[in-house]
């Protein structure tokens, strides 16, 4: 398992990745990926139980759903960091005829992706099918996902939250990505929702919180909090509080980067604020 | 003529529910989910036999249908179940990003289709779902004409790997086909022989394309009739193979004419064979309340209809 040293410099290694992707191809969404590059390496360097390679039905291993599938630029990099396809292919991202498609996909068969999304709010519904597989097989490894909090503002989410508390799906842990931004602006100012965790407690989930989702530290130990609550008859909610854009000053605590590329001189500033640790692809 | 016995009349979708109550005993691998309309779908018997493989998912659409593509990740084979209007519009997206562009292996069972759900009205009886459907990448879809095919249909799909479309009714019509048949997807069945007309018709219309296949031998007039119950893949071969011999051909489907049955057929003559064709179909309009031979009356879709189409499209040859 890598100390955090290791994780921390594996995620200013994967910062650099997202720039570079959007930069390149002057489209994508560095925001957003910013703020979940922490929670990405912990989740595939030491909280998920994973197999080698990749197999579709996934029977033995953890499973992990990508619900906000616009912050493909962190999923990308380190899935490919994770051994699932060879780091050079992050120089296609959003090209033509790539497997890096904008927004993931199982289309072109890209390793670690199981199945497409982009279009917001379905990860709940698959997420939990899943696990209910995992139930049916008889699997006792877990299913976790990841959502945004404005993609909450979808109605499919609250669908499969209400189903999963009333069919005990107790095997899933359910993160939301709390950076309280979205394309139009702050959530509070776009479409307010309240106590996200009065709503996940309403509906019969068991809620942790993660008030710092940008310490490695803390990622770990409340997901270890989180793991120990699975298989008690609810299904685990994750708030992670995070900052967009995080690691690159000018992209922080704010939606501006939400679907933004830097331009070159911006690019430069970026990776002058994160020096490369394992090596650019 | 060949000629075709009612052996009682027998409603499609408790075709859906023998074959899934088969599937059960035979493939593990069979899951079933249902939003809220078990009895409706003929779901109880696969339910009671296997409790831990049935999902109860309440009125929500969409999440059963997120769940089914979820539930192929560990190599299960999900048949959901609702209304053909609640399995398609309400969910389009649903299918379209989690299932069809996925590929996951989901069975999307659909009842109620058409104008024949009868009473209930044009909320409910969708006239665009196999446009909707056909219109999806790798989506398999069928619409079958009776009890029997039902049945076969349905156990064959889960033999196939991919997003399938199966569309079926609510009311009783004649049951006709084998009831021993094997069901191939996309090879379509010649029903009869003929030389003046080709009728191509699917779902309920099957049944009615034969009624009027009596109708016009008794006028000197030979029809071919052809059951289409795959409309995507379709069996191009079929249809060119007897408009070869009959130059015209009659389309029949309880469905929009746009998007359905008759544009897919329409497409294949033109590309090959160009010949006259009639388009017996709903004309781009929404349902009403009636019983079903009403609103299949009204709506122009039945055996009369087809005589009817037969005749100006003879004329066109």
């Amino acid at each position: 398992m890598p100390n955090t040293q290791q994780l921390q410099d594996l995620t200013i290694q994967v910062r650099r990745d997202i720039l570079r992707m959007v930069h390149k191809v002057n489209s994508g969404h560095p925001g957003g990926s910013l703020g979940c590059a922490e929670f990405f390496v912990s989740l595939y360097q030491d909280i998920m139980d994973r197999n080698d390679g990749f197999d579709m039905n996934g029977i033995g291993e953890d499973l992990f759903f990508l619900s906000n599938g616009h912050i493909s630029p962190v999923f990308y990099s380190v899935l490919a960091r994770s051994g699932y396809f060879p780091v050079n292919e992050l120089n296609t991202f959003r090209l033509i005829d790539s497997r890096l498609q904008g927004h993931p996909t199982t289309h072109e068969g890209l390793p670690g992706v199981r199945v497409a999304s982009g279009s917001l709010g379905q990860g709940f519904s698959v997420a939990l099918g899943a696990a209910e597989a995992k139930k049916l097989n008889n699997d006792k490894h877990l299913v976790y996902s990841l959502h945004g909090d404005g993609e909450l503002q979808e109605g499919q989410n609250w669908e499969g939250i209400m189903y999963a508390a009333a069919n005990n799906v107790d095997n899933i842990i359910s993160t939301i990505d709390l950076n309280g931004q979205q394309i139009d602006g702050s959530t509070d100012d776009v479409l307010p929702m309240g106590s996200v965790r009065a709503k996940f407690e309403a509906f019969g989930w068991t809620v942790v919180d993660i008030e710092q989702g940008n310490d490695i530290d803390a990622i770990l130990e409340g997901m270890a909090k989180a793991k120990s609550l699975t298989g008690k008859g609810k299904p685990v909610c994750v708030l992670l509080k995070t900052v967009m854009g995080n690691g690159v000053d000018f992209m922080m605590h704010t939606h501006a980067w939400h679907g933004k590329a830097p331009n070159d001189e911006q690019l430069a500033i970026g990776l002058a604020q994160n020096p490369e640790t394992l090596g650019d692809y | 003529m060949k000629t075709y016995t009612n052996s009682g009349n027998k409603d499609t979708r408790s075709g859906f529910g023998a074959g899934l109550t088969e599937l059960g005993k035979t493939n593990e691998n069979v899951v079933a989910l249902c939003a809220d309309l078990i009895g409706s779908l003929k779901m109880d018997e696969f339910k009671a036999n296997h409790p831990e493989r049935f999902y109860q998912v309440g009125i929500a659409e969409a999440n059963m249908i997120g769940l089914a593509a979820g539930m192929t990740i560990g190599g299960k084979i999900p048949f959901t179940g609702t209304f053909a209007n609640f399995s398609t519009g309400r969910v389009y997206d649903q299918i379209r990003q989690s299932v069809a562009y996925s590929d996951k292996n989901v069975k999307i069972c659909a009842s109620h289709a058409g104008l024949t759900l009868g009473e209930d009205g044009a909320t409910h009886q969708i006239l665009e779902d196999i446009g909707l459907m056909k219109m999806l990448p790798g989506m398999t879809v069928i619409n079958t004409c009776d009890y029997n095919q039902t049945k076969a249909a349905t156990i064959a799909i889960a033999e196939h790997h991919g997003p399938v479309y199966l569309r079926f009714g609510r009311p009783k019509v004649a049951n006709f086909t084998p009831e021993d048949q094997t069901f191939e997807i996309g090879k379509a069945v010649q029903l009869t022989e003929g030389n003046d007309v080709t009728i191509v018709a699917t779902g309920h219309l099957v049944w009615e394309a034969l009624e009027a296949a009596k109708t016009l031998n008794e006028n000197g007039i030979s029809a071919e009739v052809i059951n289409i119950h795959t409309i995507k893949p379709l069996d191009e071969k079929a249809i060119l193979d007897s408009v070869a011999k009959t130059k015209c051909i009659v389309t029949a489907e309880e469905h929009n004419y746009l998007g359905g049955l008759g544009e897919s057929v329409a497409r294949v003559l033109t590309k090959h064979q160009p010949a006259p064709q009639e388009f017996v179909a709903t004309n781009d309009t929404f349902g009403e309340s009636g019983t079903p031979a009403q609103l299949m009356e009204k709506y122009g879709l039945n055996a009369n209809a087809i005589v009817k189409a037969t005749e100006t499209v003879l004329k066109r040859k």
